[in-house]
């Protein structure tokens, strides 16, 4: 896969928002973790999300900090599955704003990474996070992904090596998912420090998306971070107050003061 | 048995499924063991370590009085005699000395029953080392005195609450604590699990147990090599490492893992903990929680050589219940005066029940890896025997 490949409707979308200067945001929604979980991504869009990640609950969310485990085992007690997750969607046809589903690589295999992807496109999802699957180990699912119409969105870290944040961002499709920090998921009191210099050492090599993730719960944050990203991932911080009981309407208040954050930037 | 190359893989199973977080830290370790390994220091520092500390070589023990009663030629590879008396010491002072000669102050592990923690925080002190271990609530509970050994050694134990609160869940937060300290910590993975180059790295530390076995046998047995070479698998690092040291001979291999943990026998395909390798799943691909008396066998899965193994057919693996490891463990005490630990009963249990049958034909030589001893599991056992 090389990047004269005319990019995805993920990447058209966000690249459009973007070049007009808007911050985006990306809220993330754990699939089935309430019993009317499809309201949220509603509210998600009428907040001013400009895309939606889909947390698809796997047993095992080993790069997932308390929140986000707690709110899988939350949604797999209520008996969600990727089948039922993608069956709710229904409920919700054009939303608007891209679909992109975050997922472990044994949830992918256990359908087949050909299953998988199409059962994605035919819910509406035209993305894919999947944080086991490290670049070198992507080759068979990338192809599959394309051919699918799947865009694979592939995380940098901190620690990624330059030569290899190359191949990074020219590989991933959609946008290019920054970790901001040396840990898993869940909300801290600072963004960390190297998040803006892993944005710019992205930069160097591609002008595609740049969405900063991991730790970013506040609008204090939000507008630091949209400084120098193309915009955010915020999942913990969602679902912390989805699992205290906030409904839709409350996300939708917290998520509007996000969005303010990121318009003044 | 060879070196998995660059990309790590034994057949289609292994990898490095890490997050991107952990890719940089693998390849420094993978970078560092295969220097390590080169280097004639490093191997003579580690041999005077596992001579002199953890008392290698261990023997190799007829079983004389049980033999007789199964009709079999049973050998017993003596891993119980190690120092803190299990083979995981060997992979971690192995990895401790790796870790030493890689900068890092602090050692992470996972473990279920306990032994291994036993061991990383033995190596941590005798190297100055810092060391955290991750263990299950419920196994904190049923390994009561290795989680007081590895606090009197010095070593910090977290307990696990999520999950099914074993060694699967501990496995996933060391992985998680890991992220945030590659660089002053190693993660000492305690089987041949985990992403390249753990699963290889650990059976080479663990080969030991077969090289010795291997010439043990050579020097004992009229026929020079055993029929049969056996030993019980949770992650699979005793069978490991005792199959490596007989990989080019004609002796059979078996596997025995516990009936509600048989990962090689009833997993299917998939990926956790960083390599890709047959997991225990439910219908829609989550991880199903195993169920063992023995805490170190209480995995849903198996390291990825035995799967390729299995798939080659090279290796079988079956499976034993609780009550069979429970009778095997007292038969053993009884006949040969050594109390096993519940994990290695296993390999008994099969070794008993299928003697004389036609997979272990009467009159076979079997080599068994006793792979510790069963102290820790005396309060397990006061109630059951
Ligand atoms: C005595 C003993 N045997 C066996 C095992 C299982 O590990 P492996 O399959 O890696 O040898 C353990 C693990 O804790 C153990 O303590």
């Amino acid at each position: 896969m090389t990047n004269i490949l005319a990019p995805g409707a993920v990447e058209r979308h966000l690249r459009a928002r973007r070049d007009t200067g808007r911050g985006l945001l990306m809220p993330y929604v754990t699939g089935g973790v309430t019993p009317g979980w499809t309201r949220y991504l509603k509210a998600f869009v009428e907040a001013g999300a400009d895309a939606i990640e889909l947390g698809l609950p796997f047993s095992d969310p080993t790069l997932d900090g308390a929140t986000i485990q707690q709110a899988s085992d939350t949604a797999l007690a209520r008996g969600a599955s990727t089948r039922r997750i993608l069956a709710d969607l229904a409920e919700v046809r054009d939303l608007g704003v891209p679909l992109v589903a975050s997922t472990y690589y044994n949830l992918v295999l256990h359908d087949g990474p050909e299953a998988f992807c199409a059962a994605l496109r035919r819910a509406g999802v035209s993305g894919l996070i999947v944080p086991d699957l490290p670049v070198h180990e992507a080759d068979e699912m990338t192809d599959v992904a394309a051919a699918a119409g799947v865009e694979l969105v592939l995380l940098a870290s901190p620690a990624t090596p330059r030569e290899r944040l190359e191949e990074i961002s020219r590989r991933s499709r959609g946008f290019v998912y920054a970790v901001s920090l040396m840990g898993t998921t869940g909300e801290r009191a600072a963004l960390a420090a190297s998040a803006a210099e892993l944005t710019a050492r992205i930069r160097r090599g591609t002008d595609r998306p740049v969405l900063l993730g991991f730790g970013i719960s506040t609008p204090d944050q939000a507008r630091e971070a949209g400084r120098y990203a193309d915009g955010v991932v915020v999942g913990a911080a969602v679902m912390r107050r989805v699992l205290d009981g906030a409904g839709p309407d409350d996300l939708r208040a917290f998520l509007a003061t996000l969005r303010r954050a990121l318009d003044q930037e | 048995m060879g070196d998995p190359r660059a990309r790590g893989r034994f057949g289609e199973y292994g990898g490095r499924y890490a997050p991107e977080s952990l890719v940089e830290a693998c390849r420094e370790v993978d970078e560092a063991f295969r220097e390590a390994r080169a280097d004639p220091g490093f191997r003579g520092a580690l041999a005077e370590l596992l001579a002199l500390h953890a008392g290698r070589p261990t023997p190799l023990t007829p079983a004389r009085r049980l033999s007789q009663e199964l009709g079999v030629r049973l050998y017993l590879k003596r891993e119980d005699l190690t120092h803190t008396g299990s083979h995981k010491i060997n992979n971690v002072l192995g990895q401790a000395l790796l870790a030493a000669r890689m900068g890092r102050r602090r050692l992470i592990a996972e473990t279920g029953a306990g032994q291994h923690g036993v061991a990383t925080a033995t190596a941590a002190a005798l190297l100055g080392l810092e060391a955290t271990v991750f263990m299950g609530e419920r196994d904190i509970e049923r390994q009561a005195l290795n989680v007081f050994r590895m606090r009197m050694l010095g070593a910090e134990v977290i307990p696990v609450t999520t999950g099914s609160r074993t060694l699967k869940d501990a496995t996933s937060e060391a992985m998680r604590h890991w992220v945030g300290v590659t660089g002053d910590s190693h993660y000492c993975v305690g089987s041949v699990i985990g992403p390249d180059p753990y699963p290889w790295m650990v059976r080479e530390f663990q080969r030991v147990i077969g090289d010795e076995a291997r010439g043990q046998c050579a020097a004992e047995l009229r026929t020079g090599v055993p029929d049969h070479v056996v030993a019980c698998v949770g992650g699979g690092s005793n069978a490991a490492g005792t199959f490596a040291g007989f990989a080019d001979t004609s002796a059979r291999f078996v596997g025995v893992e516990a009936e509600g943990g048989a990962g090689a026998a009833r997993g299917r395909l998939g990926v956790l903990h960083g390599c890709r390798s047959l997991f225990l799943q439910d219908d829609d691909g989550q991880i199903v929680e195993a169920h063992s008396i023995a805490a170190g066998l209480d995995y849903p899965g198996v390291g990825p050589e035995h799967a390729h193994l299995r798939d080659l057919g090279r290796a079988r693996y079956v499976t034993v219940t609780d009550d069979e490891a429970v009778g095997a463990a007292v038969r053993l005490a009884r006949t040969e005066g050594i109390v096993p630990a519940l994990e290695s009963a296993h390999a008994l249990a099969w070794v008993i029940r299928a003697a004389g049958g036609g997979d272990l034909p009467a009159g076979s030589t079997v080599l068994m890896t006793l792979s510790g001893r069963g102290d820790k599991d005396i309060s397990t056992l006061k109630e059951l025997v």
